[in-house]
């Protein structure tokens, strides 16, 4: 037989849904679809890497103490910039921190934007993307319309403009304003999500039966459409902390005492080459944190085969 | 059979998931003579559209394999060539007509750009002898009006239409052997009859064999020389077409026949099959229609039944073929 | 005896399509449904038989008022439907219910067999007490053949009849008195069509339903309609009890339909003459002036083309809308 048929052996055959090869009843076996999510996304070796990074950044943000850090609010003038040893694993900064101790309380403010602009972008998507998808007509006009104007504003440009009237602010304030201008892309998202699943063969069926708008969203819409928005979701949380850094860098974002990445790395654009392990460490985590959640996205996009939510086979 | 132009020996696949292993295709085998068609008839599951794309090589590996058997065009084993020569190979010399035309043709091109293209790539002619030629294959097909048709884009064409623009493709480059899947199921039923109408007459007039793989008794026994019938991945009965409809030597063709509904008869109850076809993840023991069989003994859930001669030119995988009434 | 109330009345009812590209006709919309008019009486099966393009998917939706008629009125127990708010709408969802062809798609694949058949009471909250659900589900699966241990699975765990099977079972949960049915078995392989045929017919007999069967395949609508009608284009062309419809058919097109079905006798020879039509079905955008059939009609004259045939009783015994028709099938045996 020709090598391009050879079956490989058995060890090597990478395992696909029964549902996918043939539509054929499984016979005895429960399959729950949430299940064969989770199986798959064990098989993925992006998912183990990005779920470890996040676990620990996690655990650095809720629990920094087990993390061996200092007190970060030590700060001797006198210990200003030493570079990295046994003492300070990272060195310290120009005010004499403990480098190491801010970089690891670095990561529960990018977190917490992380999490503030993702929740809210999904709420404000279910809201307005599902009913102007749903209800179509001057409702769907309306909000679209609204979202195409705050769509193009660039999103850092235009957090830029925003915070520099109120002079920068808290972690809260600035996620507030990132979301201003990012809350459009994850609304068309589920504008479109609804829209395709409003056509469904269960949605009419259940039209038939009595239902109306709002429960056919609640029940049938939205359930199944909901895997393009957490993959999104898990980008939304790498960009806010991107967007976070970038604004902090560029002066109008976090301020003091806030401990961000993004004011570290302005601080080290400063003393850049001299006292480069300044810029290092920040960035290495933020690249780490960010790229983490990107990892998540792609491993849950391709966990989340279309075909099990409803999708056309 | 003397020089058959196809032989499929043993063909086995497997479709390998993670709930266990598929034999889509266990041990079928037949041959194809020149200007014969063949009608191989079954239902979901059957495998008979897995075996003809086996066949033809185009089946996704993963998550299926060809874990045995030879398919012989003439006297070579298209299971020995490399990838680079079975593209040769497709459409020159074994085509494949698919049943859906719409999806099949490509949304974005006119009809004229996509026969074209395969006019000029696998002949090797300029654009325009490759456009007279298509004109000619779409005349060939009954197409009336061919020149406004080779501007058209396949939305924009009928059922039928656009079916006999597959058939024109498929034939393009002359093959021995043409694979019909199903060609007619998705046309509505005045449309069918002309399309089997062509593709017989095509038969007629190139002496091309053909696979035609179909549901439907009746398409089969109106169009084909010899009915071979699957169930389960394996072939259970094989013989001349009048033969099997007439005089059906195994239960699973026998009870099939008597569940179509029949327009010249309203009966109380129409005469089902009970229960439901095989999952092949778990394959019942000995021959696989057997809890369904109103002839299965002990010796049917024990080893699957050998397809054997039980007439002139008629085999049947069946311990019971004998007591089989139509 | 007085004629029995009709149970459902579609009257001159008319759909129109809006078509945004003006590629293809010049009017600008779809003639989905011109001027229908049918009844659907207690007890009968009336099949709406036809190619694609006839409508008969399209008067579905709008008999389950999927749709709203551009022009004409349906009418249930003598109302008009689309007058219909609040509780008398309820009422209506409860008692009309749909089966529809696409066994895979009308189930929710994240509920399981449980939640599909409860929801039509958490739709109509009154009708059952959830206490009663666990049993209500257990009776429905065994009504429709299948095992109540399965209720906990999903819908793509059941082969595509069974699923079909789990669509009738939730359409009777509310114990409505008329099914709408659109190419309930179609999807099947066709040893499948004929267990569920028989389940249909079952349950008519047993719950005295009423069923609108939409189906293309006229071997399978003469097993259980009672009258049929023949559309084509939008319009019906023949109408009548299904013998005679099916078995000697008054209009031409009906004819070419019958023919069409390849039948052959025990010995395995075709039977019949096929009248296969010349030309392509005209879109509904433009459909043809005078009789709809002409461009495809081996006895078209200029009358044909002139002047539409009204759906009449023309000595058939039936209503059939051709100028010449005859009882007989009067054709070529190709075109």
């Amino acid at each position: 037989m020709s090598d391009d048929l050879m079956p490989p052996p058995e060890s090597e055959v990478k395992p696909q849904s029964v549902i996918e090869a043939i539509a054929l009843p499984t016979g005895g076996k429960q399959l729950t679809l949430w299940g064969d999510v989770w199986r798959k996304l064990k098989r993925d070796k992006r998912f183990y890497v990005a779920a470890f990074l996040i676990i620990i950044f996690v655990l650095m943000a809720v629990a920094p103490f087990l993390f061996l850090v200092k007190d970060p609010s030590v700060c001797p003038i006198t210990d200003s910039a030493l570079p990295m040893s046994k003492a300070h694993w990272f060195g310290t900064d120009i005010l004499g921190c403990d480098y190491y101790t801010r970089v690891i309380y670095g990561a529960r403010t990018s977190l917490e934007v992380g999490l503030i602009v993702s929740s809210l972008s999904i709420v404000i998507a279910l809201t307005f993307g599902a009913s102007a998808g749903y209800f179509g007509g001057w409702v769907d006009t309306v909000i679209s319309r609204w979202a195409d104007i705050w769509f193009s504003i660039p999103t850092i440009l235009g957090a830029l403009l925003v915070l520099t009237l109120f002079n920068g602010g808290g972690p809260v304030l600035v996620s507030l304003v990132i979301v201003m201008f990012a809350w459009p892309d994850m609304t068309r998202l589920v504008r479109s999500t609804v829209i395709s699943g409003k056509s469904r063969g269960y949605v009419r069926a259940a039209r038939t039966m009595g239902s109306r708008g709002r429960r056919i969203l609640r029940r049938h819409v939205l359930p199944n459409g909901i895997a393009p928005v957490l993959v999104f979701a898990a980008y939304v949380v790498g960009s806010s902390v991107g967007a976070e850094a970038g604004l902090t860098f560029l002066g109008v974002g976090l301020r003091l005492p806030t401990i961000s990445w993004g004011l570290q790395l302005a601080v080290a654009d400063t003393r850049f080459p001299e006292d480069a392990y300044l810029m290092f460490w920040p960035s290495l985590f933020l690249c780490l944190l960010i790229g983490a959640f990107i990892l998540l996205g792609e491993s849950l996009r391709d966990a989340m085969d279309p075909k099990l939510f409803g999708g056309d086979v | 059979m003397s020089d058959p132009v196809l032989t499929v020996d043993d063909l086995h696949v497997e479709f390998r998931t993670e709930d266990g292993v598929v034999k889509a295709v266990d041990g079928v085998s037949y041959e194809l003579g020149k200007g014969e068609i063949l009608a191989v008839l079954g239902e979901s599951g059957s495998g008979k559209t897995v075996h003809a794309r086996a066949v033809l090589r185009i089946l996704d590996m993963p998550p299926a394999y060809i874990t045995g058997g030879r398919a012989m065009l003439g006297d070579v084993n298209l299971f020995d060539l490399d990838e680079a020569d079975m593209r040769e190979v497709r459409g020159a010399r074994i085509a494949m007509l698919f049943q859906d035309p719409h999806t099949a043709l490509d949304p974005v091109y006119t009809v004229g750009d996509q026969i074209i293209e395969l006019l000029r790539l696998r002949r090797g002619i300029s654009t325009r002898e490759a456009r007279a030629q298509a004109l000619e294959l779409l005349q060939w097909v009954g197409i009336p009006s061919p020149e406004g048709r080779l501007k058209a884009y396949p939305h924009q064409l009928s059922g039928g239409i656009a079916q006999r623009v597959m058939v024109a493709m498929a034939i393009a480059l002359d093959p021995d052997v043409l694979l019909a899947d199903e060609p007619t199921s998705s046309l509505d039923v005045t449309v069918q009859a002309q399309v089997l109408e062509l593709l017989g007459s095509i038969v007629k007039r190139t002496e091309m064999s053909m696979v035609l793989i179909t549901h439907n008794l009746a398409v089969a026994v109106g169009l084909a020389d010899r009915i071979a019938v699957m169930y389960a991945g394996q072939l259970v009965e094989l013989g001349p077409a009048k033969a099997v409809y007439g005089d059906p030597k195994h239960p699973y063709s026998a009870a099939l026949l008597r569940s179509i509904p029949d327009i010249q008869r309203r009966d109380e109850r129409l005469p089902a099959i009970t229960g439901s076809p095989p999952n092949l993840l778990n394959a019942p023991d000995g021959c696989p229609f057997n809890p369904r069989c109103p002839y299965a003994t002990d010796v049917c859930l024990t080893a699957m039944p050998p397809l054997e001669q039980v007439a002139d030119d008629h085999l049947s995988a069946c311990y019971h073929w004998d007591e089989v009434e139509r | 005896m007085s004629d029995p109330q009709p149970l459902i009345r579609v009257d001159h009812v008319v759909k129109h399509f809006p078509l945004n590209d003006k590629v293809f006709g010049s009017s600008g919309v779809i003639h989905a449904v011109d001027d229908v008019s049918v009844e659907l009486y207690p007890g009968e099966v009336l099949g709406l038989v036809g190619e694609s393009g006839c409508g008969k998917s399209t008067l579905a939706n709008l008999i389950m008022r999927l749709e709203e008629p551009t022009s004409g009125t349906i009418e249930y127990l003598g109302r008009d439907i689309s007058t219909f708010e609040k509780d008398d709408l309820k009422t209506y969802r409860r008692e009309v219910q749909m089966v529809f062809q696409d066994t895979f798609g009308s189930l929710d694949p994240r509920m399981t067999i449980t939640d599909v058949l409860t929801e039509p009471f958490t739709i109509h909250r009154d009708v059952l007490p959830k206490d009663a659900w666990p049993d209500k589900v257990r009776a429905l699966l065994k009504l429709v053949g299948l095992d109540p241990d399965h209720a906990n699975r999903y819908p793509h765990e059941f082969s595509g009849g069974q699923r079909q099977r789990i669509c009738i079972a939730r359409a009777l949960a509310l114990d409505p008195k008329v099914l709408v049915c659109d190419e309930p078995v179609s999807a099947l392989d066709v040893s499948v069509q004929a267990q569920v045929v028989n389940l249909l017919k079952d349950l008519r007999d047993e719950f005295g339903l009423s069923y609108v069967f939409v189906a293309h395949d006229l071997s399978v609508v003469r097993q259980i309609a009672d009258r049929v009608a023949v559309m084509y284009l939008g319009q019906v062309q023949e109408i009548g009890e299904e013998e005679e419809v099916l078995l000697h058919p008054s209009h031409p097109y009906t004819q070419a339909l019958v023919s069409a079905l390849p039948t052959a006798d025990a010995q395995g020879n075709v039977t019949g003459k096929r009248i296969v039509l010349s030309g392509d079905l005209p879109s509904p955008a433009d459909p043809p002036s005078g009789c709809r059939f002409n461009t495809r009609c081996w006895m078209a004259q200029q009358k044909c083309v002139d002047e539409e045939p009204e759906l009449i009783e023309r000595g058939t015994g039936r209503p059939t809308k051709c100028h010449f028709v005859t009882p007989t099938v009067d054709a070529p045996a190709s075109v």
